[in-house]
């Protein structure tokens, strides 16, 4: 099924509803009467949305300038959602399975609370990538997370399982009050990286400035780093070969929290 | 039958049912995860006296390895899947963990696994790390030269241990070459050959007249007992007898591998090729010789 923007919304369009299982296996006409919030107001989707049933059986394609529409893939389980163009905030909410790809960039909050799947978004993404809300103490439970450009702050905030790779830089204080799983980030960290982390690992393939609260271990060669980025590098995401064969500086921290997490920086 | 002036003798391996798994060793370089590898698979020759049977399957190329550098793939065979998942402990936390550099890594998607990282995890003393990657759960295990990484599980299956061919020879030197050639032949994936370098000349018969051994030499193909023995199996010219005993993780394998051996060890100088049997009654899988040159594997 494809779905093209004809209206471009006035104001954020709530469209929880634009997910493969919501919306595969239904007809044109069903499709487009399901409902959308624009603002408060509810709408049909069809008043924003051309809806054509074409293309594989477990695809929902979505065109146009999305970056006002919020939620798309929330929940999703199942299936693909390809969406050429960027797209708005909390994309792939607390989605469990599936696949989304983003043709474009995404907005804030990309994969908060999600547990399972795989999202990819080829430019680059908002701020709290797989992250927990506010209030809440733990982030995303698994699932994958790749942005091949850039991502704002807070990347992976109370992550608990999961990965999330980084292909240009990240924002302040990514990996915050991480709790485990892994963060790669291929270019810079911003300020404070893994600021209150128990467990986990934040990788750079660059140096940064770390907190007075983590304390270095060593120069290594993590083996199990090489079978990350060759997974990435499978998936699409450019992985340049020093990163694979180089050595890094291992840290570790938070020393206010557990101590047990790791920092690798990238060291040549 | 007859392969040049070689005779096959009409008759079967008899074969058991097992149960594999195979093991991918990587490391910094090629002399490493050897090194690891054949750490590993010594004192594997057979069940009886080893608890297990295990080789070399192959080399790896470094860009087919989970982690992008040079590995060796072993499989292991055990008489259950629990006594597999014992010796995979005992020998990857004895024999790769301690050799430097290496990572080991499950290579056989299988219903059933056993624990191996799940245990061996305990020797890092509450400082391991596990890591959740497409669905595999590996354990970051720390050692005083960096990090130790291996699979929570591996995957076991039932497989076929056991399949054989007896080699009889006019002399040492022509049978050594025979068997050495045979062994070339016989590299089909998914098969190794436990003993050294893929050949036994100690060749066993069930039961002894010591009442502790459960096995005893095969007095009947023993040359040097051919006037002594209640029965010989030696034709007349032979003096040499060399075994190959094969392990695969199918009976398919087996059987390719075996027809690739016998037809490689046919030649001059060869009098017989021959299998050892229990009459049947024991193994699970009968190979039949002639079957087995007729019509491929």
């Amino acid at each position: 099924m494809k779905l093209r923007l004809h209206t471009q919304p006035a104001v954020p369009l709530e469209a929880e509803v634009i997910a493969p299982e919501q919306l595969l296996g239904k007809t044109e006409a069903e499709a487009a009467a399901l409902p959308v919030y624009h603002g408060k107001e509810r709408v049909a989707l069809g008043e924003f949305f051309s809806v054509t049933a074409q293309g594989p059986s477990d695809t929902l394609e979505v065109e146009g300038d999305l970056a006002r529409v919020k939620l798309l893939g929330h929940a999703m389980s199942r299936g693909r959602l390809l969406i050429h163009g960027d797209v708005g905030a909390h994309l792939g909410a607390c989605m469990s399975g599936g696949e989304i790809v983003v043709d474009g960039n995404a907005g804030d909050w990309v994969g908060r609370e999600m547990s399972g799947g795989r999202i990819v978004i080829r430019g680059n993404a908002g701020h709290m990538v797989g992250s927990a809300v506010r209030g809440a103490a733990t982030g995303i439970l698994g699932g994958e997370i790749i942005v091949h450009g850039n991502a704002g702050n807070e990347v992976g905030h109370g992550m608990r399982r999961g990965l999330i790779a980084i292909g240009g830089d990240s924002g302040e204080f990514t990996g915050v009050n991480l709790k485990a799983g892994t963060v790669i980030v291929l270019g810079r960290l911003g300020m404070r990286p893994g600021a209150g982390m128990k467990r986990g690992t934040i990788v750079s393939g660059q140096d940064a400035e770390l907190l007075p609260t983590f304390r270095y271990d060593c120069l290594f060669r993590p083996t199990f780093l090489r079978c990350y980025l060759l997974y990435l590098r499978r998936l699409g995401l450019a992985i340049e070969e020093r990163l694979l064969s180089g050595d890094y500086r291992r840290w570790s921290g938070d020393g206010m929290e557990l101590n047990r997490g790791e920092i690798l920086l990238y060291s040549g | 039958m007859f392969i040049h002036s070689t005779e096959i003798v009409d008759t079967f391996a008899e074969a058991f049912q097992m149960w594999g798994t195979r093991v991918i060793i990587t490391a910094e370089n090629r002399k490493w995860a050897s090194a690891a590898a054949r750490s590993m698979t010594g004192f594997a020759t057979s069940v009886i006296g080893c608890r297990c049977e295990a080789g070399i399957e192959s080399e790896i190329p470094a860009e087919e390895t989970p982690d992008g550098r040079p590995g060796v793939s072993v499989l292991l065979f055990g008489g259950s899947a629990d006594g597999v998942g014992k010796r995979l402990v005992e020998r990857i936390g004895q024999c790769v963990m301690t050799c430097p550099t290496t990572a080991c890594f499950n290579g056989l998607d299988a219903e059933k696994t056993v624990a191996v990282g799940g245990k061996l995890r305990y020797f890092g003393d509450g400082y391991q790390i596990a890591k959740q990657l497409a669905g595999r759960r590996l354990w970051r295990v720390p050692v005083m030269e960096g990090e130790f990484m291996v699979d929570e599980a591996f995957g076991v299956q039932p497989a076929v241990g056991g399949g054989n061919f007896l080699v009889l020879g006019r002399d040492l030197a022509v049978t050594l070459e025979a068997v050495e050639a045979a062994v070339e032949a016989m590299r089909v994936p998914g098969v190794i050959l436990p003993f050294p370098d893929g050949v036994v000349r100690s060749g066993s018969k069930p039961g002894s007249k010591y009442k502790a051994l459960p096995a005893s030499t095969n007095d009947a193909y023993c040359p040097t007992l051919r006037g002594v023995a209640p029965q010989t199996l030696l034709p007349e010219g032979v003096n040499c007898v060399l075994e190959i005993v094969i392990d695969g993780l199918d009976e398919a394998s087996v059987r390719e591998s075996m027809r690739l051996g016998i037809r490689a060890a046919a030649r001059e100088g060869i009098v017989r090729i021959t299998a050892g049997n229990y009459g049947g009654n024991l193994g699970q899988y009968q190979i039949g010789l002639h079957e087995l040159l007729r019509g491929g594997a």
